[in-house]
């Protein structure tokens, strides 16, 4: 459930990129997102979500590269850099110091977007906002197999 | 052939809601209350503890609470029963509320009352400890609670809760006699994660505790009062400019 808030958030934010674009319509090969351990999201559901929310949509056939960013704290007694292991707490390994300052982790983060241009003089299809079905004609690019 | 193009954005994934959220803040800061985002599991005891604390903190301030719940208005009863005004927010399929939400739950509050006259404004989030951690509405602080009941691993578990809170109470110690989980251990596992929060062992049942909390309360509606004091500290700008976007 918490995933697919997610994934509402982020097909907002490349909305949000499509715009930047108006009016040629951006045909995007990957998503580049990167998730930190330390969040409430599961890569794995966030990618199964992605691929149900895109479907018929302008973002349709993109695909959602998840780069996993580890959790690393830094001890503030002695200033070394550790990776908590959740089984053994997030203390620091080296002086037992609580987890004060957490160096990465944290990320949830639109890093880059691949994605190309519609060539100059190709009818740019105007397309409708993210969830709705785009115009019978002329498609950005061939989708129909996909469709049922 | 056109070349493969590649924008780097570097978006926070939540630059939305953190746009609503900035803008919800805007609002309190320009009514100059404190808001306070409460969280919890289901069954933690937030509306309890509500239920208790705010008839005693009505003595000292005005509040009002938006009250989240995913399908029921009940909650919301509960409190509007101890005299305090209530706008429920029924999520539906959300298991959080987000700074959307907690907007459209300003805009029905501002038809029963002017918020300007309010020194605290509760919100009681859905009880989940993983959502609600990531989906700031706008408050100025955190408020987690976990009852002994739940565990002393809770912590360790959900970790993003714990770390996102600026103070955690421990609620129902009235029940630790019947219980083998050590409170300490509790605390000890909050407070590896988050040590800068504030921990208070409470009980909306005997009373216990309380005290303490309501004074950490205090605390913060003053902290915050004298940070709005402060325009060359204020990042958001002087209130005149804040009343005229409101408004």
């Amino acid at each position: 459930m918490h995933e697919v808030d997610m994934t509402r958030a982020l097909l907002l934010a490349m909305e949000g990129w499509r715009q930047s674009h108006t009016p040629q319509v951006p045909r995007v090969g990957t998503v580049h997102l990167q998730v930190g351990a330390f969040t409430c999201v599961e890569p794995d559901q966030l990618v199964f979500t992605w691929q149900a929310a895109i479907r018929n949509s302008w973002l349709e056939g993109a695909e959602l590269a998840i780069e996993p960013v580890a959790l690393l704290g830094r001890c503030l007694r002695c200033s070394a850099t550790y990776a908590p292991e959740p089984e053994r707490g997030y203390r620091s390994p080296c002086c037992e110091h609580p987890m004060e300052e957490i160096v990465q982790g944290r990320e949830l983060r639109i890093s880059s977007v691949d994605y190309h241009l519609p060539q100059p003089g190709t009818a740019s299809a105007s397309l409708g906002p993210v969830g709705q079905s785009p115009p019978a004609t002329t498609p950005p690019f061939p989708t129909s197999a996909l469709r049922p | 052939m056109h070349m493969p193009l590649e924008d780097t954005l570097g978006l926070n994934l939540l630059a939305a809601n953190q746009h609503q959220a900035a803008h919800n803040r805007e609002h309190f800061d320009a009514w100059n209350l404190l808001c306070l985002n409460v969280m919890s599991s289901p069954g933690a005891g937030k509306t309890s503890l509500l239920e208790r604390s705010l008839p005693h903190l009505a003595q000292d301030f005005a509040m009002a609470v938006l009250e989240g719940d995913m399908t029921t208005q009940l909650d919301a009863q509960r409190l509007e029963a101890v005299g305090i005004p209530v706008v429920p927010i029924t999520t539906g399929r959300a298991c959080h509320l987000d700074a959307a939400m907690v907007s459209g739950g300003l805009r029905l509050l501002r038809d029963r009352l002017d918020p300007a006259g309010l020194d605290l404004l509760w919100v009681e989030n859905v009880g989940n400890l993983v959502c609600p951690a990531e989906f700031e509405v706008g408050e100025h602080r955190k408020v987690a609670l976990l009852s002994v009941t739940e565990g002393d691993d809770k912590p360790l578990k959900y970790p993003v809760m714990f770390r996102e809170a600026d103070c955690v109470l421990i609620t129902k110690i009235d029940l630790l006699p019947y219980l083998t989980v050590q409170v300490e251990r509790i605390e000890e596992h909050i407070l590896q994660v988050n040590p800068r929060c504030r921990v208070l062992q409470v009980s909306a049942s005997s009373g216990e505790g309380l005290e303490a909390w309501h004074q950490w309360l205090r605390e913060q509606v003053a902290s915050q009062r004298s940070n709005l004091a402060a325009p060359a500290s204020d990042q958001h700008g002087p209130p005149a400019a804040l009343l005229s976007a409101v408004h």
